[in-house]
């Protein structure tokens, strides 16, 4: 029980940092200078959330676990975050839809949150929201003028909806530290707000002049909540956690 | 036709019960955008509750070569002022 | 009114420490000046995200990770206050940018060295910002307006810069001899192209009299530079890190620091376009420029369809 507490948490925690860390790699490259500062933003929230949710792992061990201990110490295998997080950016279409696509996740799962018997997640939830909530207002404003812009924004955001969709599945798929948590109301069942999740998304996808995809049959890519990955996850964390690497136990 | 996003102004209202003051401009293709660039530009330390726009070439401004004219007339309206006004000092609320 | 009317107009207003504001009458000159200045600055901030940047994906803890973004993206504001500024002058921001895409125009010579390792980004934090900083000051007090307000802004956001730099390099000087050896090793690399920072001394500086005069700038390159000198000295001591110039000495007559001299050859050459990461600098923003294009004008394709026909249109004017 405590250590399926302590995988969701991380699962947590994992997705808000990978999300971030990738958006962060916008800044300084954007389109514009206006949007440039309104992505890194969004990367600092999700980067501000993920501390959050490693602090209340780290403290549900015992003293010597840290925040950054585990954002920097575990390999792939341990990161339980969703696959969407992950993958590479590609152009602003690509990375408006993944962004999109998440924050509706996120919304529609913090909505949940805030009721969980778990108060530390709860807190964690509430704060969240509100900042996703931005997120999501953001992103589905560049879906809609990308899908109702010019004829190549338009091909742009109909290839990544293409290229993410199929990571879009796992979201409600619980992994078994997250089953087996439902019955003590401290997680979310995600299987239960899919609707929520498809009726968001697909009012804004109409909007941008884009047909939500119903074929049932898309194949779905599943994996990252038990720590099967991309490939690309392995540069991101050789990147990210280097310098913890190559110089073991210092202070930074 | 011109390819840049057009110019706006912003300003914010920095705690409620303040007037909206002029912050500075950026550039947005139409409001919506300008009101979140805004939020994203200028609220990023808690600056404001409220955020208007207006879209640069909105806004007249007066000649600043016609300022002895609007504003010089004002300086011998002293009478205008409560302080121009001689009353005795037993007078305690007005 | 005359020329020279409108000029003993605008000399009195300079004279008298009254702001010059966008709609009044100015002398070409100092249009043409501020202009060139704003806008490297604005350049400046912007190029300047790129070698921080590089460091965001590898910082070493979650909390320099996020400071060291929010840090960048005060960049992007403060190179975009300062395209406002300038645009009120008459110059839009597409052709800021344009001359600063094509090399037509410059941005601080400092940006073209390489962020190498973690200890060069305290190092930019302590002594970049720290030497902006010096320069930024005296400058919330220019004669035009909108400059002035624009730097103000900047100058408040500016100070947790220079501290979470200083807090990076302490901790590092506090750390393992490796990790002291990085500080020590960012300083040497760092601390000369500081000091160019405030430009050519102040017999070789073309614009600096006239900017005086215009009350554009308050102190002259030598002033600022000798300033910086000898707070950082003091600053490298509490580090315990060594400031790479050994003519470096206390001087009791000036009660000032003694330095030793500035390769100026680097400098100017590095202005030229031959800094290790002039070329990288540039193609990142052509390539940011051009990659954004398709974006900007869908934004732009997009606001045209929904543009109200009517004035009043779709926004709620803001008496509702």
């Amino acid at each position: 029980m405590e250590n399926n507490l302590f995988n969701y948490t991380l699962h947590l925690a994992d997705n808000s940092l990978t999300m971030g860390h990738r958006l962060s790699e916008w800044t300084g490259h954007g389109p514009m200078l206006e949007q440039d500062i309104a992505i890194s933003n969004i990367a600092l929230d999700l980067i501000g959330q993920s501390r959050n949710f490693y602090q209340y792992a780290a403290a549900l061990k015992d003293d010597s676990v840290t925040e950054d201990l585990l954002a920097y110490l575990r390999d792939a295998r341990e990161f339980k975050n969703l696959l969407i997080t992950e993958i590479p950016n590609g152009d602003w279409a690509k990375t408006i839809m993944k962004l999109f696509l998440f924050s509706t996740y996120q919304f529609c799962f913090y909505q949940k949150l805030i009721d969980s018997s778990d108060k530390q997640l709860a807190a964690i939830a509430e704060k969240s929201l509100k900042e996703v909530t931005y997120h999501v207002r953001w992103s589905s404003e560049w879906v809609i003028r990308l899908g109702d812009g010019t004829e190549e924004s338009n091909k742009r955001i109909k290839l990544a909806m293409e290229e993410v969709w199929p990571f879009t599945g796992e979201m409600f798929q619980p992994a078994e530290y997250e089953s087996l948590l439902i019955n003590n109301r401290i997680s979310v069942d995600v299987s239960e707000i899919k609707n929520d999740w498809m009726g968001r998304v697909k009012s804004v996808l109409e909007e941008a002049t884009l047909s939500y995809p119903e074929d049932k049959n898309t194949w779905m890519q599943t994996g990252g909540k038990n720590g099967i990955h991309t490939e690309h996850l392995g540069y991101l964390l050789a990147e990210m956690q280097f310098l913890q690497r190559a110089y073991p136990g210092c202070e930074w | 036709m011109n390819n840049e996003e057009p110019l706006w102004e912003v300003f914010i209202r920095s705690k409620q019960g303040l007037d909206h003051k002029h912050v500075g401009s950026l550039h947005a293709a139409d409001a919506q955008t300008a009101i979140e660039n805004a939020r994203d530009v200028y609220t990023r330390r808690m600056e404001g509750v409220s955020i208007w726009v207006v879209e640069s070439k909105n806004i007249h401004s007066s000649n600043p070569d016609e300022a002895a004219s609007l504003y010089d007339p004002a300086n011998d309206k002293i009478y205008r002022h409560p302080t121009f006004y001689n009353l005795p000092d037993e007078l305690k609320h007005m | 009114m005359a020329t020279e009317e409108l000029q003993k107009v605008f000399d009195d207003k300079i004279a008298e420490e009254i702001r010059i504001e966008p709609k009044d009458w100015m002398p070409d000159d100092y249009r043409k000046t501020l202009i060139r200045q704003i806008s490297q600055h604005a350049h400046s901030e912007i190029v300047g995200m790129l070698p921080e940047a590089n460091w965001i994906t590898r910082a070493p803890s979650l909390r320099r990770k996020a400071t060291l973004l929010a840090k960048v993206q005060d960049e992007a504001g403060h190179g975009l206050y300062l395209y406002s500024a300038a645009e009120t002058m008459g110059i839009t921001r597409e052709e800021m940018v344009d001359q600063l895409l094509s090399g037509k125009a410059k941005y601080s010579s400092i940006f073209n060295y390489p962020t190498l390792t973690w200890a060069d980004i305290g190092a930019i934090g302590w002594l970049v910002d720290g030497a902006a900083i010096m320069n930024q000051v005296p400058l919330c007090r220019a004669s035009y307006g909108p400059y002035a307000r624009a730097m103000v802004r900047i100058c408040k956001e500016e100070s947790f810069h220079q501290r979470q730099g200083f807090e990076i390099l302490l901790t590092l000087c506090k750390g393992s001899k490796e990790q002291k050896e990085m500080a020590q090793d960012a300083l040497n690399r760092w601390w000369w192209p500081s000091l160019m920072m405030f430009g050519p001394n102040d017999d070789t500086s073309p614009h600096t009299a006239q900017s005086m005069k215009w009350k554009i700038k308050r102190f002259s390159n030598d002033e600022l530079r000798q300033k910086f000198v000898d707070v950082c000295n003091e600053q490298a001591d509490i580090l315990g890190i060594t400031i790479p110039d050994d003519k470096l000495v206390w001087n009791e007559k000036r009660q000032h620091y003694d330095f030793g001299e500035i390769n100026w050859n680097e400098f100017f050459n590095v202005i030229k376009g031959n800094g290790p990461c002039n070329k990288e600098r540039l193609a990142a923003r052509v390539s940011a420029h051009e990659n954004g294009e398709w974006v900007r004008e869908a934004a732009l394709a997009y606001a045209r369809k929904k543009a109200p026909k009517s004035p009043s249109g779709e926004f709620e004017s803001f008496r509702n």
